[in-house]
């Protein structure tokens, strides 16, 4: 017989934690004799032992009486541990392994954390389609999570927002570029918080980089709006063809394929463009922002490239999907106008620095180049998914004439 | 009545008897036992119409078994709830009360449940049916023979705001609301304990059709190690079902018949019972 002193404690205070750990090494049949000060020990004991589906033996003697609380004084009283809680997990199960994610995700796991122990029943979650490790993970997801979250930027304090001393036609070429550019954000935000709620949360990493990745983009949509209003001027133009080419990101329902064609493409790009706006940016605020915006792009599209990669790797014939995909898009916007003019436009006047007409004539081959690197980043990033040469030069060829 | 399937009477002493029953039906319908199930605002109507063969089966209180058996003497204790075996009821008093027993209540004010709680006033008031104590009755949810806790712990706040000088209520809801801090742990002293009685049962008004059997037959054989049940089991209060005793009513017939609750026949002779 184990035995179980609670001293002055009552089960109405706790004592039912004491309890627990004594019945627990018992084996299912086990007697427990428990002594203890509260008065209320025995009216209390014996209605928890009912509740937790063990058995309260009744006192010997007392049964009967009736009137007095029933307990003597010092005398124990017995437990008989049942089996409730062995029943309540027979049929648990662990949500995979802690360490690493298993190939599926189980709906049954929910939000439990990766590698605890399940029980059966409860609702399946809904909504998260997005199961399989090699579809949504990458070795690199971890350590880019990592990465991210220790470099989050304060957008208050990472430049001096004192207002540029431009004129009037250079600000309003940054103003337009601006604009340009948190149209673009808005997308790149939009398209993984549309995949983050349908990831199974054990791929944790996963979910918790592109939840950086979504706050990363928040926070260029803000710097970049207040760039654009930091002269006191209101915002440039949005053109009809230049959200055409996002809206096409927005509306591709699968996840590799907008990874694909946001991260690997269009991001992929934008690290060219950035690169380009901190060279020749005007201003202080214009060159610095491109340059803290850019590292957190680079994170984006090492993220995307990861998991593709190690996805087209295993299924070759994905390649075929991603390539059909972004011909698709190519498809819908052939109609449109791509990059507006007054963006194009915007980024010669920012290259030129002047209006002399040889300036001029250096910002235009400025942005050629800017498009030439594009291009050539892209057949790269392409080659590293696994496609040929010419295959790469061909897809590149396809990619939106408006740079996302 | 058709002979394959199962009518079943149940109280709506709280919104979860619907998910509780319909969740039963939906286990008990591939197991080849097409169940319905008729929700009853007080346990009166439902004997009423187990008596009449209305429904097959009822899931009554203590109060409703003592009542069927009286109007159908042949009556059945089917199944029972692991949890309805040996319960008791307690007297509590402030922990710094002079009274130490029932004795010394004599003449004092006690708090007891609804008029027709039998954990809460029919059996403590048969307790102390030897001691002359005034009443204060905290009739909550009256038809529902205690099935509402809401009378208990009105009781119990009347006894802690000093309003009377005892309170009834069941062993787990002394525990639950001293845990709970609807009175703080030790303001209360136990002065009595009940010997053990017990409450809930499936009944039938006769001897079990075979379809009745097997009705009772799956609901013992339900494990609470199944997930589809087990949530059921938990929201219902049991780990398992076990089979029907008539044994553990001993004292609240007792009480019944001092109180003058029902007539032999079963007749509402309560005063101002009002289900
Ligand atoms: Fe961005
Ligand atoms: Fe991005």
């Amino acid at each position: 017989m184990y035995r179980l002193d609670l001293g002055p404690l009552g089960l109405d205070r706790g004592g039912h934690i004491l309890l627990e750990r004594a019945l627990a090494p018992l084996p299912v049949g086990g007697h427990l004799a428990v002594t203890g000060r509260d008065p209320a020990l025995p009216v209390h004991l014996r209605a928890w032992a009912r509740r937790r589906g063990h058995r309260f033996v009744d006192p010997p003697g007392e049964a009967a009486g009736g009137s007095g609380p029933g307990h003597g004084g010092g005398e124990a009283l017995v437990v008989v541990r049942g089996d409730a809680d062995e029943r309540r997990w027979a049929g648990a199960r662990r949500a995979g392994e802690a360490g690493r994610p298993a190939s599926r995700a189980d709906p049954a796991w929910g939000l439990a954390a990766r590698g605890a122990l399940v029980e059966a029943g409860g609702p399946p979650l809904p909504g998260a389609d997005l199961d399989r490790r090699d579809v949504i993970w990458s070795e690199q997801a971890g350590r880019l999570y990592a990465q991210a979250a220790a470099n989050q930027w304060d957008p208050a304090t990472v430049v001096d927002w004192a207002r540029p001393d431009l004129p009037d036609d250079v600000e309003a070429a940054v103003v337009q570029t601006m604009t340009y550019l948190v149209e673009n954000e808005q997308a790149a935000l939009m398209v993984p918080a549309r995949f983050l709620g349908r990831i199974h949360p054990h791929f944790r990493e996963a979910v918790a980089f592109l939840a950086t990745q979504v706050a990363d983009e928040a926070r260029h949509v803000e710097v970049f709006t207040r760039r654009a209003g930091l002269s006191g001027g209101p915002p440039g133009v949005s053109g009809a063809g230049g959200r055409a080419s996002l809206q096409s990101l927005l509306d591709e329902p699968d996840w590799a394929n907008a990874s694909f064609l946001l991260s690997v493409l269009g991001e992929g790009s934008f690290l060219a463009l950035l690169s380009f706006l901190e060279r020749h940016g005007p201003d202080p605020v214009t060159s610095r922002l491109a340059r803290v915006v850019l590292a957190d792009e680079a994170r984006h599209v090492a993220f995307a490239m990861g998991h593709l990669s190690e996805h087209v790797t295993r299924r070759p014939s994905e390649r075929d999907r991603l390539r059909a995909a972004l011909e698709r898009r190519h498809d819908a916007l052939a109609t449109t106008a791509g990059l507006a003019p007054a963006v194009h436009d915007s980024l010669v006047v920012l290259a030129a620095g002047s209006w002399e007409p040889s300036a001029m004539a250096s910002g235009w081959d400025a942005v050629a180049a800017l498009q030439a690197e594009m291009d050539m980043g892209r057949r790269r990033r392409l080659v590293h998914l696994g496609f040929d040469d010419r295959q790469a030069a061909e897809l590149s060829e396809l990619h939106t004439r408006n740079f996302m | 009545m058709t002979a394959d399937r199962i009518r079943l009477g149940a109280v709506a002493y709280d919104p979860k008897v619907v998910t509780i029953w319909d969740g039963f039906r939906r286990w008990l319908r591939p197991r080849d036992l097409p169940m319905d199930y008729v929700l009853y605002s007080h346990y009166e109507h439902q004997v009423e119409d187990l008596v009449a063969g209305r429904i097959d089966v009822a899931w009554n209180s203590p109060l409703a078994w003592v009542r069927t058996q009286r109007m159908a003497p042949g009556a059945e204790a089917l199944v029972m709830r692991d949890t309805d075996l040996d319960l008791t009821s307690v007297v509590v008093v402030r922990a710094d009360s002079e009274v130490r027993d029932v004795a010394d209540l004599a003449g004092r004010l006690v708090a007891v449940g609804a008029v027709d709680s039998p954990q809460a006033t029919l059996i403590p008031l048969g307790l102390m049916s030897d001691v002359a104590v005034r009443v204060r009755r905290f009739d909550v949810g009256v038809g529902l023979h205690g099935d509402h806790i809401g009378g208990e712990r009105d009781a119990l706040r009347a006894l802690a705001a000093g309003e009377v000088e005892a309170a009834c209520l069941i062993d787990a809801n002394h525990l639950a609301f001293t845990t709970q801090g609807v009175v703080a742990a030790g303001s209360t002293r136990i002065v009595a304990q009940t010997p053990p009685y017990d409450h809930c049962n499936m009944t039938a008004a006769g001897p079990p059709s075979p379809t009745v059997r097997r009705f009772c037959d799956l609901l013992l054989a339900m494990d609470y190690a199944d997930p589809q049940v087990r949530p059921l089991l938990d929201l219902e209060g049991l780990r398992q079902w076990v089979p029907g005793r008539i044994s553990g009513y001993a004292q609240l017939e007792r009480a019944v018949d001092r109180l003058g609750f029902y007539g032999p026949g079963g007749e509402v002779t309560a005063d101002g019972y009002q289900p």
